[in-house]
């Protein structure tokens, strides 16, 4: 973890000078009372449209038929039902399992490819062609060759309907690349260059030093690819028109964006839940798994990895 | 973006160790007598490739991945020259010229599309655009590291979450069953539905983008402040400039370069506006608000079947826009804020 501790700890805050008390350098003025008061309620406004929708989603997915569509800010009311209901194994709870799948193995594969590539390109003065590569690889992130061929290849290549359609065009992202071989290039080379003369393969190198020593860059850009696989809904939306393989995004537009009727939410023995209700818990659970691990994330992307590759 | 500039230093061989006293640091590993006695330069192109064997191991299917998903689709423009049918396939249709070319012309949505984008666009420039800014300069202005670092975990959060999801919770809030139209309700405006409003669908989209993407644009110029050497703030105050001035004299000089660079990428883009976020809200809103380029180029091809047309669209677009990045990036140059490759 310390190399993670060094990430998270910013060049500029060693720089700052100390600080009064108050936080405040001992040059700057104390703010005006007005001043002061104004930057608070521009605080709490800055919080309330931000907190607020994802709150309310939350509070009146547990609520029943009386308090929805009521117009409230909060609910007077309290149930399950609607949980219970998508997760009595239909469209939701299978949809949720696929995307689950799909980040997963996309998640993993993606990573594996993105550092392979990302330390095939460390050595650009010594390894012919490694540079046109480079520039190849560089060139993808200011075109792209647009809806129609892309859905094209994918037909071509038999993919249409299928998983690895959803994981295959986006497995590497030149950006996520770049983020980690200049990582990789800023690690101390000697180790490397000793690690050669004592006979090492340069996978040995990749697997016993290079990837032990990434772990925060690793956490990182496999956060990003597992938010990216997570919520990814054009794709679905292009190539999977087979229902029983939709991802949970596709299930939401359908039924919450675009308001159309679930039909198999229902358990016969009881009385639906509003579907109002039923829409806010399907918009919590796809919402959850990135709400869990974006703590996580949140530490690096303030300044450290990120800040690195921007100005690189 | 220069390639040169992230290149390693070379590895220290012989020659250079030779050359140049070993760096402080590195002198106990890189002892000359224990460099390999070899001079790459003087081996053969093929040579080197042979020792390199095991590097092309990782390279290669990278660049395989690149080349059948990023380069291969380039050539399913041709497309755009057909008249495309799925029946017969890339190699059997019939080639038309530019016939999808001249259609587009006379197409009456493609110019609404067009004009739908333009304006969005514009709007985002002018609000969206400026927004991170403000709110980046705001943040620094706050004192306590802590309440700043509570605000910047708010506020990066919509970043990830899909347009789907946002969209969904947007709808839950504004739509016809939410807080908002209850409260126009007891103003005694009825059936307010600010998600299915065409006229007002524009300022909604732009909200929408500031809402998502405000936060995790605040990162890029929160790097850049902190790169503004402190001594600076520090003797301005001494010489009397209030936290007014020295945020225009310090801090917005600090940040034009990023923004300069930042603008030229928003021109570039600005024949693509949220793609997903319009293809959501379509159905709610009608296709003469909400109708741009790249949903035009999915309604009218993937779901209406007019490939050759569609694909023509989305080819001229794709052109266009490498164009204007090229364009703007050279203007960029020539004003001495340094392009961006």
């Amino acid at each position: 973890m310390a190399v993670i501790d060094q990430l998270a700890q910013p060049d500029s805050t060693r720089r700052r000078p100390r600080r009064t008390t108050a936080g405040r350098p001992p040059w700057m003025d104390r703010p005006s009372p007005t001043m002061q008061s104004l930057k608070v309620v521009a605080i709490a406004a800055i919080v309330v449209v931000m907190l607020y929708p994802f709150l309310y989603v939350i509070m009146f997915s547990f609520a029943d038929g009386r308090s929805v569509g009521s117009g409230q800010l909060w609910p007077t009311s309290f149930s399950t039902s609607a949980y219970e209901s998508i997760f009595a194994g239909g469209v939701v709870t299978r949809s949720l399992l696929v995307t689950a799948g799909i980040t997963v193995v996309g998640t993993l594969l993606s990573l594996v490819f993105t550092s392979m590539l990302a330390y095939g390109l460390t050595r650009t003065r010594q390894v012919p062609f490694s540079k046109a590569a480079m520039v190849m690889v560089l060139c993808t992130m200011f075109f792209g060759a647009g809806i129609i061929p892309n859905y094209l290849l994918i037909k071509q290549l038999g993919l249409l309907d299928s998983y690895w359609a959803l994981i295959l065009p986006g497995l590497i992202s030149a950006f996520n690349m770049i983020v980690m071989r200049n990582f990789f290039m800023e690690l101390p080379q000697e180790l490397f260059e000793s690690a050669r003369i004592d006979g090492a393969s340069e996978f040995r190198i990749f697997a016993s030093i290079v990837l032990p020593l990434s772990k925060a860059v690793l956490a990182v850009i496999a956060l990003f690819y597992a938010v990216g696989y997570w919520n990814s809904f054009f794709n679905a939306l292009l190539y999977i028109n087979d229902t029983t393989k939709w991802p949970i995004q596709l299930v939401l537009n359908q039924y919450v964006v675009q308001s159309n009727a679930m039909t198999d939410l229902q358990a016969p023995d009881r009385p639906a839940p509003p579907a109002q209700t039923v829409q806010m818990a399907i918009v919590v659970v796809a919402t959850l798994p990135i709400l869990v691990v974006y703590p996580f994330a949140q530490r690096f992307f303030t300044e450290g990895v990120l800040t690195g590759a921007i100005k690189g | 973006m220069s390639i040169d500039a992230q290149d390693p230093a070379p590895a220290p061989t012989a020659q250079a160790l030779a050359a140049v006293p070993p760096p402080e640091g590195i002198a106990p590993s890189a002892d000359p007598s224990a460099a390999p006695p070899v001079a790459p330069r003087r081996r053969s192109l093929l040579q080197r490739m042979r020792r390199e064997w095991q590097m092309y191991v990782f390279i290669v299917p990278g660049v395989l991945f690149f080349a059948v998903f990023a380069y291969l689709p380039l050539a399913g423009n041709v497309v755009a020259f057909q008249d495309y049918s799925a029946f017969r396939g890339v190699f059997d249709s019939q080639w038309v010229g530019l016939q999808n070319f001249a259609n587009l012309l006379t197409d009456d949505e493609v110019l609404r599309a067009l004009v739908n984008t333009l304006v969005i666009s514009l709007l985002q420039i002018a609000f969206a655009f400026p927004a991170p800014i403000i709110l980046a300069l705001f943040l620094n202005s706050l004192l306590s590291e802590r309440i700043k670092r509570a605000i910047q975990t708010v506020v990066y959060l919509p970043h990830f979450i899909s347009w789907v999801i946002v969209i969904a919770i947007w709808q839950k809030i504004l739509g016809g069953a939410g807080p908002i139209a209850e409260m126009f309700e007891l103003i005694g405006l009825h059936g307010v539905n600010i998600m299915t409003n065409p006229e007002t669908f524009k300022i909604l989209v732009v909200s929408q983008v500031i809402w998502k993407d405000i936060g995790w644009g605040t990162i890029i110029f929160f790097a850049a402040i902190s790169s503004i050497p402190t001594e600076l703030y520090e003797s301005a105050a001494t010489d009397g400039a209030g936290s007014w001035r020295r945020m225009w004299h310090i801090t917005l000089p600090g940040l034009v370069p990023v923004i300069s660079l930042l603008l030229i990428l928003t021109v570039g883009n600005v024949l693509t506006v949220g793609f997903e976020q319009l293809l959501l809200q379509q159905p709610a809103v009608g296709a003469n608000a909400a109708q741009v380029l790249d949903t035009f180029v999915y309604y009218r091809g993937v779901a209406g079947g007019d490939w050759g047309l569609s694909a023509a669209a989305g080819l001229l677009k794709g052109v266009i826009a490498t164009v204007l990045v090229i364009g703007a990036n050279r203007i960029a140059k020539r004003l001495g804020t340094g392009g961006i490759f």
